[in-house]
C-alpha cells in the first residue's frame, strides 16, 4: 500500500440514530486501494452499524459516503456495484445450491452474462469451494457457509470488500485459511473488516481504527498500535537462571521481574532489543535459555490506555 | 434485475418439498370439484335441454370451478407471500438484496413477478382441465378468457397485499396469519353486504371478480385491480425504503 494509491472509499461525519438515541457520532473513514483496514471494538461499539451504512443497507442520518467517486446516496446503484459485503450473519439462501446461489449473487451485482461462469470458477477456487458447487448451502458446515458468504462478496470483483467479523465461530484452521484469503484479497482490492480480536488485526490489517461508543478514538498502522502506551519487553525462560543483577546488567534492559523460578519478564527501551545480547550471554554462561516470548499487548490494555488518554 | 430476482423466487419455490405437495393437492381438489360439477351437469342435462335459453357446459361447470379457485387462492396465497420478505428478514438474507446494486422497486416487483409466475402455473393447469370439455361440447371461450383474466387479477391483488403484510414483520407466521385475516375480512365484507351497491362491498377484490366470473369485462373492475396492486406495491417499496432509515 502506498500513500498515493487512489482513495476507494471515504466516509465523512456519519451520524446514525436509533430512535432518539444516537449510536454513531460523526465517524469519518478513508480507505485506499490495496489496503486492509481493521475496525476494532467491543461488542456494541457500533462496528456493524457503521459497516451497514457503508454498504447502503442502512442510511445515515447525516454524513456522506463516496465509493470510487460515486456518492452512495445520489448514485446508489453505481456505488453499490463496487462493494462486496459479508454481514455478521452470512446472507445465504439455505435451500439453494452453492453454484445457484453464487450465480444469483453475480447476476445481482451486474456481472456480464458471458463472464459469470468464469467468475464462478475463479471465486470457488479462491475460497476453496471447488468440490462444494452442487451441495445445498443448508447442509454445509459453518466454516463452509462462511466461505460461501465471502465468495458471494467477491464474485463481482468489487473495489471495496466489507467483511463484518469474518472469522467468528470458525475453528482455528478455518480461521487461518480465511485470514490468508483476506490477506490475498487485500493485495488487489480494498478491504474493511470488523473484529474484536487484536490478533486478527495484527495478522492481516495494514491499518486499524478503534471504535468505542460510536466514535473512532484511535487510528494508526496496526504494528504501532500493538506498542501503544505499553513498554516493549519479553518473557524469557532460563532453566539455570543467574542472579537478577546479572540480567539487570545487560545493556538496554530497564527492568527485570522474576515471575517464577525460571521465568523472567524483561522490559527494555523503545527501539532497542537486548534479546540477542541476552541469548549470547545465556549460551556463554550455560543459563539454558528455553523460550523467549515478546510481551503481547491485549486489546483490553490498549483500550484502557487509549480511553484514559482520551479523558485526560 | 427484476427478472433475476423473479427467476430466483420462482426457482426457490420448487426446491421446497411443500410446494410440490401443495401443487399436487390443488390438482386433486380441482379435479374432484370439476368432476363433481360435470357429473351434476350430465344428470340435469336432459332437463336443461328442454329450456329455451339453457346454460351451457362452460357456465354450468367451468364458472363455478373458477369461483372455487378464487376462494382457494385466497387461502393459499398467504402461505407463499409470507416467505417473500418476512422470511428473508428473519434469516437475515435481506441484507444481500439491500446492499446489492438494485433499487427497492426491483426487489419488490421482482418478488411480485416471481410469485405471479408460479400462480399463473396453477391457473393455467385449471384452464387445461376446463379445456378438456372441448372434446365433448362447444366451449364459450369468451367466458373462459374473462375468468382467466379475473383470476390472474385477483391473484395479483392478493399477492400485492400479502407482500405488503410480509414487509411489515420479521415473522413469516405473523405475515401469513395477518394476510389471511385481511383476505377473509375483505371477503366477509363482500358476502355480508345485503345490498349489492353497498360502497363497502367495492373494497373487496372478490366482489370485483364476480363480474369476470359471469363473463363481464367491466372497466371499473379492471381499474380497481390495477389500483389495488399498484397501491400495495408502492406501499411495500416505501416500507423497504423506510427499513433502511428506521430499522
Amino acid at each position: 500500500m502506498s500513500a498515493t494509491a487512489p482513495i476507494t472509499l471515504s466516509a465523512r461525519n456519519l451520524i446514525r440514530r436509533f430512535g432518539q438515541r444516537e449510536v454513531i457520532h460523526g465517524v469519518s473513514l478513508e480507505l485506499r486501494h490495496g489496503e486492509v483496514l481493521g475496525l476494532l471494538g467491543h461488542n456494541g461499539a457500533g462496528k456493524s452499524t457503521t459497516l451497514q451504512m457503508l454498504t447502503g443497507a442502512l442510511l445515515p442520518h447525516s454524513g456522506q459516503i463516496e465509493i470510487c467517486g460515486f456518492d452512495l446516496s445520489r448514485q446508489p446503484q453505481n456505488a453499490k456495484a463496487k462493494i462486496g459485503f459479508l454481514p455478521e450473519t452470512p446472507p445465504l439462501y439455505r435451500e439453494m445450491s452453492v453454484n445457484d446461489f453464487l450465480i444469483f449473487a453475480a447476476k445481482l451485482h451486474r456481472v456480464p452474462r458471458a463472464h459469470i461462469m468464469d467468475a464462478l470458477t475463479e471465486t470457488k477456487r479462491r475460497c476453496g469451494l471447488q468440490d462444494s458447487g452442487k451441495k445445498i448451502i443448508g447442509t454445509l458446515s459453518k466454516g463452509y457457509q462462511q466461505r460461501v458468504g465471502i465468495a458471494q462478496a467477491i464474485i463481482h470483483q468489487p473495489e471495496v470488500i466489507i467483511l463484518d467479523e469474518p472469522t467468528v465461530g470458525l475453528d482455528p484452521s478455518q480461521i487461518r485459511d480465511i485470514r490468508e484469503l483476506i490477506r490475498e484479497l487485500g493485495n488487489t482490492h480494498s478491504v474493511i473488516l470488523s473484529t474484536h480480536l487484536l490478533g486478527e488485526v495484527e495478522s492481516i490489517c495494514d491499518r486499524v481504527e478503534i471504535m468505542h461508543h460510536g466514535r473512532l478514538i484511535y487510528g494508526d498502522i496496526s504494528t504501532k498500535m500493538q506498542q501503544y502506551g505499553s513498554q516493549p519487553g519479553f518473557i524469557v525462560t532460563l532453566l539455570a537462571p543467574p542472579a537478577l543483577s546479572e540480567l539487570q546488567a545487560i545493556a538496554e534492559v530497564q527492568q527485570v521481574d522474576q515471575l517464577s523460578a525460571t521465568q523472567f519478564r524483561i522490559l527494555h527501551t523503545v527501539n532497542t532489543n537486548p534479546s540477542a545480547a541476552l541469548l549470547a550471554l545465556a549460551a556463554q554462561h550455560g543459563w539454558q535459555a528455553e523460550q523467549l516470548v515478546p510481551l503481547q499487548t491485549r486489546l483490553e490494555d490498549v483500550f484502557m490506555q487509549i480511553t484514559q488518554d482520551e479523558k485526560s | 434485475m427484476i427478472l433475476t430476482i423473479a427467476h430466483k423466487e420462482f426457482r426457490s419455490l420448487f426446491v421446497i418439498p411443500s410446494t410440490w405437495l401443495i401443487l399436487g393437492a390443488l390438482q386433486f381438489i380441482f379435479a374432484w370439484f370439476f368432476l363433481a360439477r360435470l357429473d351434476a351437469f350430465l344428470q340435469v342435462q336432459s332437463q336443461l335441454a328442454q329450456l329455451a335459453n339453457a346454460p351451457g357446459a362452460t357456465l354450468a361447470v367451468a364458472a363455478p370451478l373458477f369461483g372455487t379457485i378464487a376462494l382457494i387462492l385466497m387461502m393459499l396465497i398467504p402461505i407463499f407471500t409470507m416467505r417473500l420478505i418476512a422470511e428473508e428478514r428473519r434469516n437475515q438474507t435481506l441484507t444481500l438484496l439491500m446492499s446489492a446494486p438494485v433499487s427497492d422497486i426491483h426487489i419488490v416487483v421482482g418478488k411480485f413477478i416471481g410469485l405471479m409466475l408460479f400462480l399463473l402455473l396453477i391457473i393455467a393447469s385449471c384452464m387445461l382441465m376446463v379445456l378438456t370439455l372441448a372434446a365433448g361440447t362447444q366451449l364459450d371461450t369468451g367466458l373462459i378468457l374473462t375468468n382467466a383474466l379475473g383470476l390472474i387479477l385477483l391473484a395479483a391483488s392478493y399477492v400485492a397485499l400479502g407482500l405488503y403484510i410480509s414487509s411489515l414483520t420479521a415473522q413469516p407466521v405473523v405475515a401469513a396469519i395477518g394476510a389471511l385475516a385481511l383476505f377473509f375480512g375483505l371477503w366477509l365484507v363482500e358476502i355480508s353486504a345485503v345490498d349489492s351497491h353497498n360502497s363497502w362491498r367495492a373494497l373487496a377484490p372478490t366482489s370485483h371478480f364476480q363480474s369476470f366470473n359471469i363473463g363481464l369485462l367491466n372497466s371499473t373492475d379492471l381499474i380497481f385491480f390495477l389500483l389495488f396492486c399498484t397501491a400495495f406495491l408502492l406501499l411495500t417499496i416505501r416500507r423497504l425504503h423506510n427499513n433502511r432509515i428506521y430499522s
